[in-house]
């Protein structure tokens, strides 16, 4: 068990894996509060289509050369389409899957034809499958920031999220503004997805959004409960995540989402155990 | 003074125009039941009251001090995500969103209005149950409890008893017309069940797409358009409304 010990504290006496830590958890967070709102609302693929959104959009700037300024240009063109996005999916006409599907395939052909052209020193792999250790000083810094805006902005609107997200027909007949609500959470996920996919990479960001609210609702019958549930199965299985794949030497990312299922997994079968005991003792007559 | 004035008002649904040339008022006090056939534009005019839609043309007026705050608005079978988890207490208090502007958070006394919309309608022993778990019933006082909480001075419902079964309804009428007497809420209620519509009602509105009829209950009654809906209606509603 030392071994174990000195390794986690070796772990974190680097100031590369503080940061990632830092700058991991606070995107674990927002991604798990955004998160509630976008399962419940069945946007769980906008997250997805946003990533490979974002992935070409990094792939285009690296390769005009416009590395340093990354996440200045992504986090606004990201927006837009969370925007574009929503309307799609609010538009019943046009299928709102089909058309994440076809903005996710078209990102990915143009990301990966912007690297090809690029040159050959840039890994697909830390990409699509995120490398969390080579975060910069000021982009921790930034994301950081931007994360406990979203955390601010979540905390304050919570009623009215809550509101819009279970009856968009009651909340706009009191005066909310939901369009207004529904491009700040789009826009909210946007920069979440943009600040966590270079950690967890292109293909398994929307793994931090969808999971722990999904896993949390196994067990939890409040919205608040979700909530809070949420940020804690997402921090916690970010930081066992991370320091598990240090350990037993897997890549940290694909650690996360695999703790997620692993918790996913426990959580649904504790909610089927408990729903049984409920149904036998009803059958029982307590 | 009227709380909503509508003059020559026309609606469409998708694109398609459903009723034209529609005028009536609700004043205070009143208890209005719009009626009508499926796809007459019941759903759309309620809709259009609670500015969930725009007219095609003609004018919603709101008067006696009446602002879109003093609404409190039951739509058609809300609570129908299955897996959402809310409880009875979250989804009464998100009817406190009228008054709340930018703060964050709910006064002691909003809580209060909360607490006594559920006491009104029974519902305080579920507070903490989850809305999916409820029946029909329940399901419909917790919404009337949110709307409660909406409404100052007027209430206006989509088809509040679809779905019930005739005992319920019964009750459900009850409270609503309870709400009405004793504490002066204005009701604006669609229905397809013109029996009770006329019993319980000080005011009917039937839509139709030839020419619509707004008057008094009484009126209705002995109006064509009443006596054909009330006898056709007739058999199938013994059960239920009387």
């Amino acid at each position: 068990m030392n071994g174990i010990f000195g390794q986690i504290s070796e772990f974190f006496s680097y100031s590369f894996a503080l940061r990632a830590m830092a700058v991991g958890g606070a995107v674990a967070l927002c991604a798990a509060l955004l998160g509630v709102s976008l399962v419940l609302k069945k946007y769980s693929m906008i997250g997805d289509g946003l990533s490979h959104v974002g992935f070409a959009i990094l792939a285009l700037s690296s390769a005009l050369g416009a590395a340093d300024v990354n996440l200045v240009i992504t986090i606004p063109v990201v927006i837009v389409c969370a925007v574009v996005l929503l309307r799609i999916t609010e538009n019943s006409s046009i299928g709102g899957d089909a058309a994440i599907a076809v903005l996710s395939t078209l990102s990915l052909a143009i990301g990966y034809i912007a690297m090809y052209k690029a040159g050959t020193n840039v890994d697909v792999g830390s990409y699509m499958f995120g490398n969390m250790f080579t975060i910069k000083e000021g982009e921790a810094y930034f994301s950081l920031a931007v994360a406990a805006v979203v955390v601010a902005l979540f905390v304050l609107f919570y009623h009215k999220i809550f509101a819009v997200t279970f009856d968009e027909n009651f909340a706009g007949a009191a005066g909310v503004p939901v369009g207004g609500y529904n491009i700040m959470i789009a826009s909210l996920t946007a920069v979440t997805i943009v600040l966590g996919m270079r950690m967890m990479g292109t293909l398994l960001i929307s793994a931090l959004i969808i999971f722990p609210s999904l896993t949390s609702m196994r067990l939890f019958k409040s919205f608040r409960a979700v909530v809070i549930s949420s940020s804690i199965v997402s921090l916690s299985c970010f930081f066992v995540g991370v320091v598990a794949s240090h350990i037993i030497s897997i890549p940290p990312g694909s650690a996360v989402v695999v703790t997620n299922g692993i918790v996913f997994a426990v959580f649904s079968l504790i909610g089927f155990l408990k729903e049984g005991m409920v149904k036998s003792n009803h059958k029982k007559g307590i | 003074m009227s709380y909503i004035i509508c003059e020559g008002l026309a609606l469409a649904y998708e694109g398609r125009p459903v009723v034209k040339d529609l005028s009536f008022n609700v004043d205070p006090g009143d208890y209005m039941c719009i009626v009508g056939e499926n796809g007459s534009g019941k759903t759309t005019l309620v809709r259009t009251l609670v500015g969930l839609k725009r007219q095609m043309s003609g004018r919603i007026i709101f008067g006696d001090g009446l602002t879109k705050r003093d609404v409190g608005y039951v739509p058609q079978n809300i609570i129908t995500g299955k897996d959402f988890p809310a409880t009875v207490y979250e989804v009464v208090t998100s009817g406190l969103l009228n008054g709340m502007g930018i703060r964050p958070f709910f006064t002691k006394d909003e809580k209060k209005r909360a607490e006594n919309a559920m006491e009104r309608l029974g519902i305080t022993d579920i507070r903490n149950k989850c809305v999916r778990e409820l029946s029909g019933g329940q399901r419909q006082r917790v919404q009337l409890a949110r709307a409660i909480c909406a409404a100052g001075k007027i209430m206006i419902l989509d088809e509040p008893a679809s779905g019930l079964d005739p005992v319920i309804t019964s009750q459900l009428y009850g409270i609503i017309k309870d709400l009405n007497e004793n504490d002066g809420m204005s009701v604006v209620m669609v229905s397809h069940d013109i029996p009770s519509a006329v019993r319980y009602a000080s005011k009917i509105l039937h839509i139709d797409p030839v020419s619509s009829f707004f008057g008094t209950a009484d009126e209705y009654r002995k109006n064509r358009m009443g006596k054909h809906f009330l006898g056709c209606t007739c058999d199938e509603c013994k059960g239920g409304a009387v």
